[in-house]
């Protein structure tokens, strides 16, 4: 087991070098310059075009821009300066980071306690009405798309009913965070039910299930232990990777509620074409993504004794 | 879970039915409330993450130079109708418009208790001129005598001090250009000519976070991302003190999300409505919106340097120019947004004049197809208009398009830049093809902002290589002047001159279509579009 995760850290040394060089190369490539970016309609001083430029060394070949970047980030942990701002971009991600991770954890407890729960209940009864009313609502869902969703609870939960704020302006009160939650959360939240559903209905009929209701064992056990320890592999696989998508993606939710976190940052940057802001927040969106995989890896051991890892 | 489930029914239930009838909201919506006044009331505007720190020569974007006017005033400010107002000098004057002397009002002081005399503003100046401090906005500083030793354009600088300024005691210091500017008190009302407190100099890192000026409202806090405080500064001796105990400029992802705030009482003051909501934002609010024009203008530029354009007859862009049904689109499109354009300079500035384009920019399709043939045609009987996609241009531009075709037989089409970054680079690099989307907001209010800092040869807002030595030689003559006034005049003869060599195409105005909450009343735009903070009144709870 040691020795298994020693080696999936390792190989997340290449992973991490490739797509950062490759984002590094992709903002490159943009047209547009971000300190000429700065000055807008009316131009701006040509020495303190220049000036800045050398600063952020954009004055220099790509290659050795790069050098210098993964030189600062790896030995003194510094991520570089954003260009309008001035203030490094540790700072920057300070500011944007927490408010992702709560609104994504908090979209990712109601992505998995609803999703699995509802996908349990339509596996059990597959094929029955309440089946099919749980499909016919989680293809509701996926079809939706988010805006829309978004502006309909707002339509109904704030304007309407007043039980909600329709928007964020404090990122530390659950309750304004409820609702984008939710929309974050609803077109996952779908498919985990939908994959906890087919597990669960294939399982039921598995040899194992056969022999523990055979031995006597009750329902509850039944379900509980044997079941869903072995259903939720797949569920696990696809939640491992939604914390990236939930963390990284949520830019038009972000926008759709004044979120002032990761995606809507991450946006702006490419507007602003802040190739170093931009690469700092996407290698830590990388390093979440590379985690969650591994963590998911090692959880397959947990759920299923059949595998075993050298 | 049973119970859970019905619950999730009944919900999906309510979506259906409401999802049918939605967009049934919309406030109800009183007048200024004549309720008690609380001058210690503090209020919110919507606003968004400044780009750059807070240092007055450093912000050019309209979400930081809003908190760093609140925080400094400088010597000069204008009124509704572009005329000199007096701030923090007691007086600004020249007998040559070359060399200026300026008198300070005694007993200033800035936020942390020191007093502002005239080398608060000299050193400032000289320290945000100096290229090695990156000020963006250091160009402003070019009229004065001495710029070109402290940021040549080419080689080491050979000064760190412009020579044109002089310090005569606290409260007097003299202003030298390198030539003289009639209209040059107009440029003084900006941000960059902002003194500066002795801190600022130990760390101007520091101090760009956290500010101290010496305007009517004194820093609080900034919460990146989330809100910057100020509050009001009780011994500011300025004509233009607070009315209001603070300001809190609230981040806003979207002018939509701020919409909804404003109608569900979080936010008090919009400087924007969404496209979305224009059409129903009247009715919402009633009174408290707002609909007034501020000195912006929208125009098509050309590209003078490309093949198509390069020897052209200005005939042909006048017949462009009067295939172009403003009225209609500045009404439908729009949304009534925009006020169509009649002449080069736009509202609200010193100079202006209504109608100077005269014809040029009304709508006659037999005339402009006339105009076409009489200059020749337009070269390949194809023009594009190159604008920025993420900008919400490109419906307008669509229009304008179809209105040239429909009304010429010239086929146009929108040429599309992914965003404002790519258009400008494809600017610079002079590499637009035919026309391109160009606007203007005003620096100063003074004619000469929109003629010579667009139409002049060297000029940084001339992009598109338009070049006239007959214009040059008269904005020339127009900036040696003796006085303001003849100065202005000079300057509306080119203006009535422009038809003639049509260096762009002006299109329309710009609105400010923008909106408050009851709690607050004589909320107000200034010429830049911008609410004028200190004069909103918050009313007792």
């Amino acid at each position: 087991m040691g020795r298994y995760v020693a080696r999936r850290l390792l190989q997340m040394i290449p992973v991490f070098l490739g797509t950062t060089l490759l984002i590094f190369l992709m903002v490159y490539a943009l047209p547009g310059d971000p300190v000429r970016g700065l000055f807008g309609d009316k131009g701006g001083s040509p020495q303190v075009i220049a000036q800045l430029r050398h600063q952020y060394g954009l004055d220099q070949p790509i290659w050795m821009q790069y050098w210098h970047y993964m030189k600062n980030m790896i030995l003194h942990a510094d991520f570089g300066t954003q260009i309008a701002s001035g203030r490094p971009v540790t700072d920057v991600l300070g500011d944007a980071f927490p408010v992702t991770l709560r609104l994504a954890a908090l979209a990712f407890i109601i992505e998995m306690v609803f999703g699995i729960a509802l996908g349990i209940v339509a596996g059990l009864r597959a094929g029955r009405l309440t089946d099919n009313a749980i499909l016919l609502f989680t293809l509701l869902l996926i079809s939706v798309p988010v805006f829309v969703l978004g502006y309909i609870l707002k339509v109904i939960f704030a304007f309407d009913l007043n039980w909600l704020p329709p928007n964020v302006n404090d990122s530390t009160n659950v309750n304004e965070l409820l609702m984008p939650a939710i929309v974050l959360a609803t077109a996952s939240l779908a498919y985990v039910t939908r994959l906890t559903r087919t597990s669960i209905a294939e399982n039921l009929r598995a040899d194992y299930i056969r022999t523990a209701i055979a031995k006597g064992l009750p329902r509850r056990r039944v379900v509980g232990v044997h079941l869903m320890r072995n259903s939720l592999i797949p569920v696990v696989t696809y939640l491992g990777t939604d914390i990236g998508a939930l963390m990284g993606g949520a830019v038009v939710t972000e926008g759709l509620f004044n979120i002032q976190g990761i995606g809507g940052t991450i946006a702006q940057s490419i507007v602003r074409r802040e190739g170093t802001t931009l690469v700092g927040l996407v290698t830590i969106l990388v390093l979440v993504y590379l985690l969650a995989n591994l963590l998911v890896d090692l959880l397959y051991a947990v759920l299923d004794p059949r595998i075993r890892y050298a | 879970m049973r119970g859970a489930k019905s619950a999730k029914w009944v919900a999906i239930a309510a979506v259906v039915a409401l999802g049918a009838t939605a967009c049934g909201g919309g406030g109800d919506s009183k007048g200024d409330s004549k309720a008690a006044v609380d001058p210690n009331g503090i209020f919110s505007v919507e606003s968004g993450e400044p780009q750059n720190p807070l240092q007055p020569a450093n912000t050019m974007e309209s979400y930081g130079s809003l908190v760093v006017k609140s925080l400094f005033s400088q010597l000069v400010s204008y009124d509704s109708a572009g005329k000199i107002v007096m701030v923090n000098a007691q007086s600004v004057d020249s007998k040559d418009n070359k060399t200026f002397t300026v008198k300070l009002k005694a007993g200033w002081k800035f936020h942390d208790g020191t007093p502002v005399t005239a080398t608060s503003y000299v050193k400032a100046w000289n320290w945000a001129a100096n290229p090695a401090n990156k000020q963006t906005n250091s160009f402003w500083f070019s009229d004065i005598q001495g710029y070109d030793q402290v940021a040549p354009a080419k080689g080491k600088p050979k000064a760190t001090e412009m020579s044109g300024l002089k310090v005569v005691d606290d409260n007097t210091f003299t202003i030298t250009l390198s030539k003289p500017m009639p209209y040059f008190v107009y440029k003084l009302g900006y941000e960059v000519f902002s003194p500066l407190p002795e801190s600022f100099y130990k760390d101007p890192k520091a101090a760009g976070e956290k500010p101290i000026g010496n305007g009517p409202y004194k820093f609080v806090s900034w919460q990146h991302k989330k809100q910057i405080q100020v509050a009001k500064y009780a011994d500011y001796k300025g004509p233009d003190a607070a009315k209001n105990g603070g300001v809190i400029f609230k981040n806003y992802a979207s002018p939509e999300t701020a919409y909804e705030d404003l109608k569900s009482g979080n936010v008090d003051v919009l400087t924007q409505i969404a496209p979305k909501d224009l059409p129903v934002y009247k009715q919402d609010l009633g009174s408290r919106a707002i609909d007034q024009s501020f000195s912006a203008i929208q125009t098509i530029a050309v590209a003078y340097y490309t093949k198509q354009w390069k020897n052209i007859d200005p005939k042909v862009i006048q017949g462009l120019s009067m295939a172009i049904d403003r009225n209609t689109i500045t009404k439908t499109v729009l949304n009534n947004t925009r006020e169509p354009a009649t002449g080069w300079v736009a509202k609200g500035v010193l100079g202006y004049k209504p109608n100077v384009a005269g014809d040029v920019t009304t709508y006659n399709p037999t005339k402009a197809k006339q105009l076409i043939k009489e200059g020749g045609g337009v070269p390949g009987n194809k023009i594009s208009i190159q604008f920025n996609a993420d900008g919400g241009h490109k419906d307008w531009v669509d229009a304008v398009c179809n209105s040239i075709t429909n009304a010429t037989g010239v086929k146009c089409v929108g040429d599309s830049k992914a965003d404002f970054q790519a258009d400008l680079n494809a600017r610079d690099a002079h590499q637009v093809k035919s026309l391109y989307r160009s606007g203007w907001v005003l620096d100063y209010p003074f004619i000469a902002n929109f003629i010579r800092d667009l139409y002049g040869t060297k000029s940084d807002g001339n992009q598109g290589g338009f070049s006239n030595k007959k214009i040059d030689d008269e904005i020339a003559a127009a900036d040696s002047a003796g006085t303001l006034e003849e100065s202005e005049q000079k300057y509306q003869e080119i203006e009535a001159q422009l038809k003639d060599s049509m260096p762009s195409i002006p299109l329309w105005y710009y609105k400010v279509n923008a909106g408050y909450s009851e709690k607050v009343s004589g909320v107000k735009f200034n010429q830049a579009g911008d609410p004028i903070l200190e004069s909103v009144q918050v009313t007792k709870k």
